[in-house]
């Protein structure tokens, strides 16, 4: 028999654990996102500059305790690791043009450790805005507890979840391999409707209203609460209802997306 | 593993019996043998069948080209074969599994026309991510050297040539040290050079007892790099056999000769007649002995005018795959 020749026996043969998730693939990833110089552009150089351009102002926002020094810094560290996660999320876009995701279906690497990989790249990436604006900011001169650093570090960390799968569902949504392009301007007005620059009630008290059902409203808020804010169960409707979406047509479409290929 | 004196009439029975384990076998364990097994599949994109009722079984250690003109059902077939889709009616089977399962196992690997790179990372990242997935595979620096890729290994694959991006998707495929190695047009859009570059590691790879099959409509290709051709169109198999067969079918002779009412069915029933056409008062008769039909026809009827026409390959290829096939596919049959 010529198989007695070739090296792995047809019975020895296993597949691989945890459906192919391991940290070399993560840290290949990351390495991609950080060698493509437009993402870090939106991600690292925008945020900080932004921050360093309206954030220094030490006036009180209306209605709260907060200055905008401090308002801003958990705004824009959230802003950063919101565009992180959604290109994170929406390179699958990049990854079907090119073939990549037919590529491995010929590997056992499983749909699952792939659509993890891909949400803990992009909000690894995520955590690089938030060091730096909150660097950028402790530089400003914001003082606060050390409670209240972690915490709201720890809720844009987390909430950003949200945003890695809005990435996700963009990218298997459209059939592009700039998705960015498109998407980057939409993130802005976004988080401008969800009150990440400007407090919402700030803005309009009628757009308080039109706020709370934005995707970015939930986060936002979750965010700044450590700072006393002030977090009602909308938040977390909000922040729960997105996610599901975002999931729930991220999988649709993957499916869709398998039958066809 | 090592053995005393004593023990060696042990060892010595022991694989006696392991052989006669293997001589034994069931037929549904002889089946599990083979690489491929497909029976009856038949794949519908719509009002179009792709691949029409296709029964195929490759074995073990096999060269196999899957040769027909484009749009022939190549890809669909192997689409299948790598679970990337499945039929809509029969089964496929790798080595007596699902398709997804032997991928599962690296039992099978693929190395596809186009795409399928990403052009961010370096070759040799390509290749340690993608071993990342497999349990076991060889070592990057291996594959890279087999491929005859370790010169650029740190190079962009999106600064790759394509002969160079080919040999990384090669790379790839040997990873796992598969026991079926599938290449769908692996040289397409490659040049005179890279072509032979890419077929000489294929060769040195296929020696060592990988199963291989390739699809290609390069009728060169198959006919040097193949120990078997099975030619396909309109989804359907229309020859088998070995290179030197579909030569010999190939190389079957066309006898024409000016004979008013001939006799049809005496000229079809001789030896190695494939088919009999009637033209006003010319006869048409292709055959493998075609010395045969000539003595014949100049013997025992008044035919005159004779001429003998030799196919060559690329005539086969044609007529066996062309659109008048009809008949040659009603005789290879």
């Amino acid at each position: 028999m010529t198989a007695a020749t070739l090296p792995a026996q047809h019975t020895e043969r296993r597949v691989p654990p945890l459906g192919g998730f391991n940290l070399t693939f993560l840290g290949l990833e990351l390495r991609r996102m950080l060698r493509n110089r437009r993402t870090m552009v939106f991600v690292i150089v925008m945020p900080v500059v932004f921050y360093l351009l309206f954030g220094r102002k030490g006036a009180t926002i209306v209605g709260t305790s907060l200055n905008y020094r401090t308002f801003e810094m958990v705004s824009l560290a959230l802003y950063g690791a919101m565009t992180a996660c959604v290109s994170g999320g929406s390179m699958v876009a990049v990854e079907r043009a090119l073939g990549w995701s037919r590529q491995l279906r010929l590997t056992p690497l499983r749909p699952v450790a792939y659509v993890s990989i891909k949400i803990l790249t992009a909000m690894t990436l995520g955590l690089v805005p938030i060091a730096l604006l909150f660097v950028f900011g402790a530089l400003q001169g914001v003082r606060l507890p050390a409670h209240e650093w972690i915490l709201c570090a720890l809720a844009v960390a987390v909430g950003s979840l949200v945003f890695a799968t809005l990435g996700l569902f963009m990218g298997y949504l459209l059939p592009s391999e700039n998705v960015m392009q498109f998407l980057g301007p939409i993130l802005g007005v976004l988080a401008f409707l969800g009150g990440v620059f400007i407090p919402v009630n700030v803005l309009s008290p009628s757009l308080v209203t039109v706020a709370k059902f934005m995707p970015v409203y939930g986060v936002n808020q979750l965010a700044h609460a450590p700072l006393g804010t002030g977090l009602g169960w909308e938040v977390f409707a909000n922040i729960a209802i997105w996610l599901a979406i975002f999931v729930g047509g991220s999988a649709l479409l993957f499916r869709r997306d398998t039958r066809r290929v | 593993m090592s053995c005393d004196i004593r023990d060696q009439r042990i060892c010595a029975l022991a694989t006696v019996a392991a052989t006669i384990d293997r001589m034994t076998l069931t037929p549904t364990e002889q089946a599990a043998m083979l690489a491929v097994d497909l029976r009856g599949v038949t794949k519908r994109f719509g009002p179009v069948t792709a691949v029409d009722n296709l029964t195929l079984a490759i074995e073990q250690g096999e060269i196999v080209a899957f040769l027909g003109p484009n749009g022939a059902g190549k890809t669909s077939t192997i689409d299948m074969m790598l679970g990337l889709s499945r039929p809509n009616a029969g089964s496929v089977a790798v080595y007596g599994r699902r398709p997804s399962d032997a991928i599962a196992r690296g039992e099978i690997a693929a190395v596809m026309q186009t795409g399928g790179l990403l052009k961010d990372l370096t070759v040799a990242e390509t290749v340690r991510l993608t071993s990342t997935l497999f349990p076991h595979t060889r070592p990057t620096a291996e594959v890279l050297e087999r491929a005859g890729i370790a010169g650029i290994a740190d190079r962009l694959v999106g600064k790759c040539s394509g002969g160079e991006q080919q040999r990384l998707r090669f790379a790839l495929a040997l990873l796992a040290d598969p026991l079926l190695m599938v290449l769908d047009e692996p040289t397409t859009g490659m040049d005179v050079e890279g072509r032979r570059d890419f077929w000489a590691a294929i060769r040195q790879d296929a020696r060592r007892g990988r199963t291989v099959m390739f699809a290609t409509h390069y009728l060169e290709e198959a006919d040097s790099y193949a120990d078997r051709i099975v030619l396909i169109r309109q989804g359907r198999i229309v020859a088998d056999g070995t290179t030197a067969e579909i030569k010999a079918m190939a190389s079957g002779r066309m006898v024409r000769a000016t004979l008013p009412d001939a006799d049809r069915s005496a000229i079809a029933s001789l030896a190695g007649v494939e088919s009999v056409e009637l033209r006003g008062d010319t006869v048409l008769v292709r055959a493998k002995d075609s010395d045969g039909v000539a003595r014949y026809l100049l013997s025992q009827t008044r035919a005159r005018d004779l001429e003998i026409t030799a196919d060559n390959l690329e005539d086969a290829f044609i007529a066996l795959t062309g659109d008048d096939a009809d008949d040659y596919e009603r005789s290879s049959r």
